[in-house]
């Protein structure tokens, strides 16, 4: 026979919404959307490898909107997306060493890597330029 | 009825243990090194014309790097996409059905690169 089932209220787990803002949540938070924005960002890439191994035309389609205003801040967007979940890996490693996770070490690395990611992008992009064909 | 043994082989419910975080970290190594060295190729070739891009990636070395990159990078890719998907989706059929997009997704985009590398340095 079919016990009644007891309805016991359980206590849910606090979600997203009572904690209030910390850098290490932010950078958390930007580790998995840069991650999900280079995922799809591959086809970029993909765009570029098949353009340059078809014709001339097609190149010339993939560079010119490459080198347009918007194709330029998709790709400083996805340069930085880029470093900023490198960084937030290297964190995840040192981490993973049981390092770095006592207060204050935790913001140090969470501000070293956005601060990091910010300046690599700019490295990254005036080399570009300066090596510019 | 599982025995603890039977429960252990098979992992519980889970059906498998920390190869996903070990792969995450292994792929996770392998990109930071490889993502360095594809920048360095792609910084130099801001604003090159398609033969010295065809140039560049048609030398064995670059090609290699590049094939190695690809598969380490699509390997934490569908990985680290799997966490999100299984994180936020908690209607059976629609996350069997967007894990499978995932795993189809990464293929499509590691065939499409690779067959392009290929042409570049075999078929041009």
């Amino acid at each position: 026979m079919a016990e009644p089932r007891i309805q016991i209220e359980r206590p849910l787990s606090p979600h997203l919404g009572i904690y209030h803002f910390s850098i290490t949540m932010a950078m958390s938070i930007l580790h998995r959307i840069t991650g999900c924005a280079l995922y799809f960002g591959t086809l970029l890439l993909v765009w570029w490898l098949l353009a340059a191994s078809s014709s001339a035309r097609q190149f010339d389609i993939v560079s010119a909107v490459f080198a347009s205003w918007f194709g330029q801040l998709v790709l400083l967007g996805y340069t930085w997306a880029l470093l900023h979940h490198m960084l937030g890996g290297i964190r995840h490693f040192i981490w993973d060493t049981l390092r770095g996770l006592e207060p204050g070490d935790r913001e140090f690395l969470a501000y070293a890597t956005m601060v990091g990611s910010v300046v690599l992008t700019l490295v990254v992009w005036m080399l570009g330029y300066m090596l510019k064909s | 009825m599982k025995t603890p043994f039977a429960r252990v082989r098979g992992l519980g419910t889970a059906h498998s243990g920390t190869e996903h975080f070990w792969m995450q970290r292994v792929t996770g190594v392998a990109n930071l090194l490889l993502i360095i060295a594809f920048l360095a190729v792609i910084v130099n070739l801001v604003g090159s014309s398609q033969a010295s891009v065809i140039a560049t990636l048609s030398n064995p070395f670059v090609a290699m790097i590049l094939f190695a990159a690809l598969i380490s990078v699509l390997i934490h890719m569908r990985l680290g996409m799997q966490v999100v998907i299984e994180d936020y989706v908690h209607t059976e059929l629609r996350k069997i059905a967007l894990l499978m997009a995932n795993t189809f997704f990464t293929l499509a985009v590691g065939i499409a690169a690779a067959y392009a590398i290929l042409k570049i340095n075999f078929g041009l």
